[in-house]
């Protein structure tokens, strides 16, 4: 009879621990310290299960697809009702996009995005993630503003480029946030700018990287495969590969048309609803094999599901 | 895995006889190697050697082919842990679970549909792959009966579930030729299952939970009668117990070369979750870490889309990401008026721009160049995006005709081009677009006169 050994194997480095929030009465959320590919506990240590944000809006959505309009309602009128929402469906963190500060969409600054964020930390005891609206000088505006309101909060502010790194790096520093670094689905790239930012004076445990998400059918491999390789990477020792990673799945999921249309689509398809939410538990399904540490969704269902899966995968 | 001259040349009986036509044994060998002739030709080799030889030549994962030569799925033959070392071969099979206590009718609708389902993505189309059948009445007559309805349908592989091995050979009957899979073979039932698979030259799926030990011994007895083409099903049903009995399965067969379980795996999401999302997330799941064939007790359009699009996604090449097929594409409905952007075939830039003109709701005309798969700046630099390549796309794709105006959007990066451009297109207006996908919803904003 043949003798089967389990294979186990031995990695010498291990993914930083960082932690959110936990401070003045707020939740605490750490996540990170694994020494193992993910879930594999029965060769490592794997301290903390990957996390849930729900993405909130700092204004209502001018064109969310239907099925994320019809399950939230009226309370994408308003960032703290709908972060309050959030925290019922079980998130365990709010990912606050300030998107309003975009130039095209409304170009919001600095006073907005502080009476935001004050307005969702006085309203829920959630871990807070403030992320900008992806436009270097606007980001630098308000995530200034928002990082001075959160101060000693433990935020973590988002993203940091290599255009802006520093502006962001160096206020997350001084008011003790976490910063983080958002690169485009590149492992040379990532750990550039992770080391750019432990330059600064960022602790390891005070970064956390996206290495932007592809959706499902939309790049989904190359997030996939690039999370992989700096998993493996930080594993075998590398420090500054070993960064937690964050990915926007609802973000990237929802802007694809297979989510967004409702008409003109192939049978084939199926019934949008369905589909759309499908797409976006795929999506996370996939990157939390890959390594994820915190997803951030959009839809109360892909959120309830997706806590099932990860609870599943971590017992 | 396969052996070079040398290792072949171990087995060889190393007299230089010579009635292989051959010089030496090692030159035949050579030979052997680069698969120009056959092993069999050396008269002189014993079963025994030839046996030694042929296991050693097997690869670490099995290749298992179940269905007709029409149809067919092949899985196994893996050589890799994560896809970016190289590349996952051979795509999950997706395949839909029927049960014979269902009435004849219903099936019969259901294959119908299933079978002529075909989604068309990138310019390929994707599809279900076949139908298992469980005997969940017990009986061989209705099993059979229903195999052979199914069979009369459909020429979609089959996979036929049952422990009884006489309702195996009834169904078998009606199944083969058509290399049906034998689902399954039990520490009970092993022996008689085996003989069937022999007798009908079909794979067979082994099974037990009781641990990989016990599952392996199982294979290597099944093996031992002459039976090359084993499924495995640990019995991990979960998605926890899914990932780390499945990763360590590939593991034993890949870095351990433990060839009781070198062989596919086979997995029953359904059994595992409690809902239909739930079954779905799991398939997915087990696309990506390791299974070789996926039974749905579900089907859905909106829910196999995303599973057929997973599956394409995760065994796509990394080192030959997908190209677009160049020409001009249509983002959402455009008018005369709407704007033509330029873009390369790499398949990450194209669905870069294609998603945020599509997200800013701005119909446009897409023209992508052949650019062999590189991105913008990669292939600038190769000299395959360039304004030679770039008037010659918009002129052979006709772009001039759909549109009532001549301004083109060139990628920022390439700004560069312009200049040479206006030259090779004296009545177009070039416009130099933003250099990241993301702003040329706001960049056309501004811009876009029509
Ligand atoms: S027939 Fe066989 S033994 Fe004879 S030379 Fe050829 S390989 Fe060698």
């Amino acid at each position: 009879m043949p003798v089967v050994e389990i294979p186990v194997e031995k990695w010498n480095g291990q993914v930083h621990q960082v932690k959110l929030g936990g401070v003045g009465g707020r939740k605490e959320l750490i996540v990170g310290g694994d020494n193992t590919l993910p879930f594999l506990k029965f060769e490592g240590t794997v301290p903390h299960r990957p996390a849930i944000a729900i993405e909130v809006l700092d204004y209502t959505p001018p064109n969310w697809a239907e099925p994320l309009v019809k399950a939230w309602g009226d309370v994408l009128k308003s960032p703290v009702a709908w972060a309050k929402k959030a925290a019922e469906y079980g998130a365990n963190a709010i990912a606050l996009r300030l998107r309003s500060a975009h130039p095209e969409e409304g170009n919001t600054g600095a006073e907005h995005a502080k009476r935001v964020v004050t307005d969702i930390l006085g309203a829920v005891d959630l871990p807070v993630i403030v992320l900008g609206p992806e436009v270097a000088e606007k980001d630098n505006e308000v995530l200034v503003a928002a990082s001075e309101a959160g101060r000693g909060q433990r935020l973590a502010l988002g993203d940091c480029f290599d255009k802006n790194y520093r502006t962001i790096g160096a206020t997350c520093l001084a008011d003790g946030h976490v910063a983080i670094a958002k690169t485009p689905i590149d492992m040379n790239l990532a750990k550039q700018l992770n080391i750019l930012l432990s330059d600064l004076g960022l602790t390891m445990d005070s970064i956390l990287m996206d290495p932007t998400t592809g959706a499902l059918g939309y790049g989904l491999e190359y997030t996939y495969s690039v999370m992989e390789r700096l998993r493996i990477t930080a594993l075998m020792g590398d420090k500054m590969t070993a960064m937690p990673m964050i990915c926007t799945v609802g973000e990237e999921s929802w802007r694809q048309k297979e989510s967004k249309a409702s008409a003109g689509v192939p049978a084939t398809w199926g019934d949008q609803e369905k589909r759309a939410i499908i797409w976006e538990k795929l999506t996370a399904m996939g990157l939390l094999n890959a390594g994820a540490n915190i997803i951030v969704l959009r839809h109360p269902k892909t959120v309830e599901d997706v806590k099932v899966a990860i609870n599943k995968l971590f017992a | 895995m396969a052996l070079t001259g040398i290792e072949i040349y171990k087995y060889l009986p190393k007299t230089n006889c010579k009635k292989c036509g051959f010089p030496t044994c090692l030159a035949f060998a050579m030979k052997v190697a680069q698969k120009t002739v056959n092993i069999t030709i050396c008269t002189d080799l014993s079963a025994e050697s030839r046996a030694a030889l042929e296991a050693a030549g097997r690869p670490p994962i099995q290749l298992v082919t179940i269905g007709g030569d029409s149809k067919k799925i092949e899985v196994g033959n893996e050589t890799v842990m994560f896809r970016h070392e190289k590349t996952f071969f051979h795509p999950t099979g997706f395949v839909y679970r029927l049960k014979d206590t269902t009435p004849v009718d219903s099936i019969l609708q259901e294959v119908q549909a299933i079978a002529e389902y075909k989604v068309e993505r990138v310019g390929r189309f994707l599809a279900m792959d076949g139908f298992a059948i469980e005997n969940a009445s017990n009986d061989a007559a209705t099993f059979a009966k229903t195999v052979e309805a199914v069979k009369s349908k459909t020429d979609l592989p089959l996979i036929l579930i049952s422990k009884d091995p006489a309702a195996m050979e009834a169904a078998l009957a009606k199944a083969t030729p058509g290399k049906p899979l034998i689902y399954a073979a039990n520490k009970d039932n092993w022996e008689k299952m085996a003989d069937l698979a022999v007798k009908n030259k079909c794979p067979i799926a082994v099974t037990s939970s009781d641990g990989l030990s016990e599952l392996a011994t199982l294979a290597e007895q099944i093996n031992k009668k002459g039976i090359e083409e084993i499924v495995l099903d640990p019995g991990a049903r979960d998605f926890g117990t899914s990932l780390t009995t499945l990763t360590q399965i590939r593991r034993l067969a890949l870095k351990k070369n433990f060839r009781p379980l070198g062989y596919p795996i086979i997995t029953f999401p359904g059994e595992g979750a409690a809902s239909v999302d739930l079954e779905a997330m799991l398939a997915g799941q087990q696309v990506a870490k390791y299974a070789g064939i996926v039974v749905l007790d579900h089907f859905s359009p909106a829910m196999v889309y995303p599973l057929l699009t997973m599956r394409l996604n995760i065994y796509t090449d990394p080192q030959k990401p997908i190209q677009v097929t160049p020409g001009i594409i249509q983002i959402g409905t455009p008018k005369p008026t709407s704007p033509v952007c330029v873009t390369t075939n790499f398949s990450l830039t194209y669905f870069a721009i294609a998603g945020e003109l599509e997200a800013a709701g701005w119909a446009s005309w897409l023209v992508v160049c052949d650019t062999e798969g590189l991105s913008v700046l990669t292939s600038w630099a190769a000299g395959k995006f360039d304004a030679e390549k770039i008037a010659k796309t918009i002129k052979n794709f006709k772009v001039a005709d759909n549109v009532n105006h001549r301004n083109v959007v060139i990628p920022g990066h390439v700004a560069v081009l312009r200049g040479e451009l206006e030259e090779e297109l004296p009545d177009w207006k070039i416009m130099v677009g933003p250099r990241e996908a993301v702003d040329v919803g706001g960049f056309l904003k501004q811009n876009w006169k029509n």
